[in-house]
């Protein structure tokens, strides 16, 4: 036979395409996917009937029209979404800057799957769970040791969570000093993640928002000036979002510390750091770490997840409770927390499946491969950055030199020149089977573009995320419809976003979208 | 990084020496430290950090099995624990689905690459739409407390009012997150209970209602198990000072108990986890919201909403995020709340369950659950000195009044383990007025049988106690 020339520099990719039905419409009456467990008949004769048991006016009339499938087609239809959906095992995962897209380990997976941690009750008896308490006894050691903070908690379900959380022992701090009325800011930055704004308001706070110098470092001096008597709070992540570390971050947390505020630290951006600098020495009152990023615990298509929280002794009277604690007799225990606390952000003690798989990816490392994480994270880092800037039309702006583990980049000159955006290469990259990503609002990069292509990717894989953007680059420039135009090898075509915004259109059901679409449907009804 | 090292570590590729070096050489350094250059000296941690050695695979799964080994579980032992987790029948399809790697791994995609992502969330929105008869819900956030913080908070926004009443028969910790969520912004005070019933004392309602009052806020069937039957006139009077009702459920009871909305309620929430979610320790939370499709609601959610839209293709269903612009994402302080990564695979999961269950195997699942919840209360309160704390209908739970038989809750529940039963919940500390009770749990997956077991060791533990009075 003859040779099979395999010389093309882009992925020949095509995504699952499987023209699925909503489930609704794989309805047939009378189909069962699932008998669930049933009375016995001498309980029955016992107790009565349901109809008895419930107070008339209490009884559901109508049945909840789902839909009624066999057991197949149910499967059939889950696993076609599944293919139809590029999970981080997939792809190149580089594309989604911020949020440490890392390698998952399988063994970690199989750990959770174990019946002993699957069918735990939250509420059992502390001896019947040592196993488990020790797993989250001894994350929060490896966890102060990787920080330097004096405990943690992991009850924090996602980095929102557990900046809510901090946001409220801020409060609870001040109250506890009788200065919680007076101080009512929190300072944060542009360049910090949505939600530590969003929960500082959420607390009551106002915010106060700090724009970069021209170096894109947050600026000392509009720090000093912001500072204040009203000060409750700082909140920042080093690095920030562009993968610049802020050298001076000692300065910042001592002016605000001379001010009376409490520093927290956004330790969503810490894959750079692990074994390199920590928490503590910069100053920080408290931290924490997203276990499903910088940890290797998955995303889960957007959690169940893990922002474990930890905080100096001073603070730790205020954390959520109850802790996990090791008595003198070696027995593992819940101590409940303290009138001071700011009571529980979420049921129970948090995402434990997600503790399980920290802890064991932090034992398959050791502090040496810990610190290898770091390292390779940065050098992952300034190597696709060194290529990306040789890219016609890409830049990164702010200061030239070394990045931490990810950098905000942008397309301006591209769009300048072509008039192809940075929303447009999202959908082109697609079609490569790649995943990108621009940056949160609001746009202060423009055209904005974030990379992070963490320690789990080979040479070769960055290779091949690079020379799909020259690709796309090569193509603005010469052919940018087939950019402004993609995707062309998904699952489905460009949407006709119109409705979305349109309370008049928009169906964020399948019942709502009957109404609206088809209301004739309704009225035969 | 270690020059000693003889091999790659297997998560970290490029520790393989030559390719460490030539991409060093390529970004023109010369050594692996010079990478964090930027970093002070200072802030440096310059030491190695003290934690246990690195296990390679096996050796971390003799381990972590080690660990586990300690733990007792819910599979072999007889579990009455419930109280905001509970143990129900999981069909295998639901963890099937849920262990997909695409679905583990996927995070932010596009509604291009992850297409199959956004509809099976749309469709999960719509199968529970359907369950609590409602035209919207939201992609799911942590846990039923936090749907009811957001709820509260949602009332707050929509009728500028700064007070929510809520029963004293709502879970303890439920109000700690609900409280620390809403402070300072809101108010939360508690209405008196009937003590024979457990039911909301309307009288005392009646005098908290004002027009600083957002909302009421009650459960069906509630943390103590009581199914509520005053739902219409709760939501009545609520709405008689324009404020909003709301009702957290429990959703598996939704195949046989009344949808909320049929009484009034203007926003639901509850809990996913009954709907094919393992304990797992607590962490098979996640929290639904429901509303009408009204704009003043819709707007109001902090949380995403995927949408059905047409593609520029005829014939294909696409998906995108609704009302965008109202979100933390899009605005920062000034969007809703806030909004980032919650408990979206739970959501795909209740998806699936319901798909497999369909309207009759909830009707079905809530039947079996109250008669088998009616069964063993009864087998329980024939017991000398055990009666039932209330009286009226319940659902699953039910509280256990032992005052009578001469031993406290934690002393039957230590006898219990002793015989492989977790006992139910222990509400003395939380309750002190009520004594020795504690709250018990049975769903379908409790046997005949099991209820029996349970039934005569709770029988021979009080018998055998010498002071039963």
């Amino acid at each position: 036979m003859k040779r099979i020339i395999r010389n093309h520099k882009v992925r020949q990719f095509h995504q699952a395409k499987w023209d699925e039905p909503v489930i609704f419409e794989l309805h047939q009456t009378g189909e069962r996917g699932v008998i669930p467990p049933g009375t016995e008949d001498a309980v029955a004769a016992e107790v009565g009937s349901m109809e008895s048991l419930i107070p008339a006016s209490m009884q559901r009339s109508t049945a909840p029209a789902l839909p009624e499938i066999g057991q197949a087609k149910v499967l059939r239809h889950y696993l076609r979404l599944s293919q139809e959906t590029l999970g981080s095992d997939m792809n190149v995962e580089i594309g989604q800057g911020t949020c440490t897209m890392k390698y998952i380990p399988r063994i970690n997976e199989m750990l959770i799957r174990n019946p002993r941690m699957t069918e735990l009750h939250p509420l059992q008896d502390i001896d019947s769970v040592q196993g488990m308490l020790e797993v989250f006894h001894n994350l929060d050691l490896a966890m102060r040791e990787i920080s330097g903070m004096d405990a943690f908690s992991f009850q924090p379900s996602s980095g929102t969570q557990a900046l809510l959380a901090m946001a409220s022992i801020v409060r609870a701090y001040h109250d506890s000093r009788g200065e919680g009325a007076r101080r009512d800011e929190i300072i944060t930055t542009i360049f910090s993640h949505p939600s530590q704004a969003a929960t500082a308001a959420v607390k009551g706070y106002k915010i106060i928002t700090l724009h970069p110098d021209e170096d894109g470092f947050p600026d000392l001096e509009k720090l000093k000036n912001a500072v204040s008597e009203r000060t409750a709070g700082f909140v920042v992540a080093n690095p920030e979002d562009t993968g610049i570390y802020n050298h001076r971050i000692r300065e910042f947390t001592d002016v605000v510390h001379a001010a009376g505020g409490v520093c927290y630290y956004d330790q969503a951006n810490a894959n750079g750091l692990l074994g390199i600098t920590r928490a503590k020495e910069a100053g920080f009152d408290m931290c924490f770490f997203n276990l499903h990023k910088t940890f290797a615990a998955p995303h889960m298509c957007g959690g169940p997840a893990t922002g474990a929280l930890g905080v100096t002794e001073e603070l730790k009277p205020f954390l959520p409770g109850p802790l996990v604690d090791l008595d003198a007799d070696g027995r593992y225990v819940l101590t409940e927390q303290g009138e001071g606390s700011i009571g529980k952000v979420r049921s129970f003690h948090g995402v434990a499946q997600t503790v399980l798989r920290s802890y064991a990816w932090i034992m398959s490392l050791g502090a040496e491969g810990l610190k290898d994480v770091a390292q390779v994270a940065v050098l992952n880092n300034n190597y696709l950055y060194h290529k990306i800037l040789q890219i016609r039309g890409a830049s990164a702006p702010y200061i030239k030199g070394r990045r931490l583990e990810q950098v905000r980049y942008s397309w301006k000159q591209l769009t300048d020149e072509t008039g192809v955006t940075t929303e447009d290469i999202t959908r082109r990259m697609c079609d490569f089977g790649l995943h990108y990503w621009t940056s949160h609002h609001p746009y202060i990069v423009p055209q904005p573009f974030t990379l992070e292509p963490t320690e789990s990717y080979s040479k070769e894989d960055l290779d091949e995320y690079i020379q799909a953007l020259e690709h796309i680059s090569h193509e603005a420039y010469t052919y940018p419809e087939i950019v402004k135009s993609a995707p062309h090898s998904s699952t489905v075509h460009r949407n006709d976003e119109s409705s979305l915004d349109d309370p008049q259109q928009w169906c964020i059901t399948w019942r709502a979208y009957l109404k609206k679409t088809q209301p004739e449907l309704q009225e035969q009804k | 990084m270690a020059d000693n090292r003889t091999y790659a570590h297997p998560y970290i590729p490029n520790t393989v020496p030559e390719v460490r070096d030539a991409m060093l050489k390529e970004i023109g350094l010369t050594s692996m430290d010079q990478l964090h250059d930027a970093i002070p000296d200072s802030l440096k941690l310059n030491r190695e950090m003290n934690l246990p050695p690195a296990m390679n695979e096996y050796e971390l799964r003799r381990h972590i099995d080690g660990l586990l080994a300690k733990n007792k579980h819910g599979a072999d032992y007889l579990n009455f624990l419930g109280a905001g987790c509970w143990q129900h029948f999981i069909p295998a399809v639901c963890d099937e689905i849920n262990q997909r790697s695409e679905f583990v791994t996927a995070y932010a995609g596009e509604p291009y690459e992850d297409h199959g992502r956004f509809q099976a969330l749309f469709e999960y929105q719509s199968l529970l739409a359907e369950l609590v008869d409602m035209d919207v819900v939201n992609v799911p956030t942590f846990d039923w407390a936090q749907a009811a913080s957001t709820a509260i908070r949602m009332a707050g926004r929509m009728t500028g009012r700064k007070t929510a009443l809520l029963p004293r028969s709502v879970d303890p910790d439920k109000v700690a997150i609900i409280r620390n969520y809403c402070t300072p912004v809101m108010d939360i005070q508690y209405i008196e209970i009937d003590p024979a019933t457990g039911r909301m004392d309307l009288q005392d309602l009646r005098g908290k209602l004002n027009d600083d009052v957002a909302a009421v806020y009650f459960e069906n069937p509630g943390y103590l198990g009581i199914i509520e039957d005053q739902g219409a006139e709760i939501s009545a009077l609520v709405h008689g000072v324009n404020g909003v009702s709301i009702v957290g459920v429990d959703p598996i009871s939704l195949g046989v108990l009344d949808p909320p909305g049929r009484y009034g309620a203007d926003i639901i929430c509850g809990d996913l986890q009954p709907l094919g979610m393992h304990m797992n320790y607590g962490g098979g939370q996640a929290g639904f919201i429901a509303t009408r499709d009204e704009e003043k609601y819709v707007m109001e959610y902090p949380s995403r909403l995927f949408g059905i839209v047409p593609t520029e293709v005829e014939g294909e269903y696409g998906f995108g995020d609704v009302a965008y612009e109202r979100t933390s994402f899009a605005l920062r302080e000034k969007g809703k709340e806030s909004v980032g990564t919650q408990t979206a695979l739970w959501g795909i999961t209740a998806g699936v369950y319901l798909s497999l269950l369909g309207p009759a195997g909830m009707q079905e699942v809530g039947s079996t659950i109250i008669q088998k919840s009616h069964y063993a209360a009864k087998r329980l309160s024939d017991i000398p000195g055990v009666s039932l704390r209330f009286e009226g209908a319940f659902f699953k739970e039910f509280v256990v009044d032992f005052n009578n038989t001469g031993l406290t809750v934690a002393e039957i529940n230590g006898r219990l383990m002793e015989q492989g039963i977790f006992g139910g919940k222990n509400l003395s500390a939380a309750y002190p007025a009520w004594g020795e009770c504690a709250l018990y749990c049975v769903t379908e997956i409790h046997t005949q049988s099991d209820l029996d077991r349970l039934a005569a060791a709770l029988r021979s533990i009080v018998a055998n106690h010498p002071d039963r009075s």
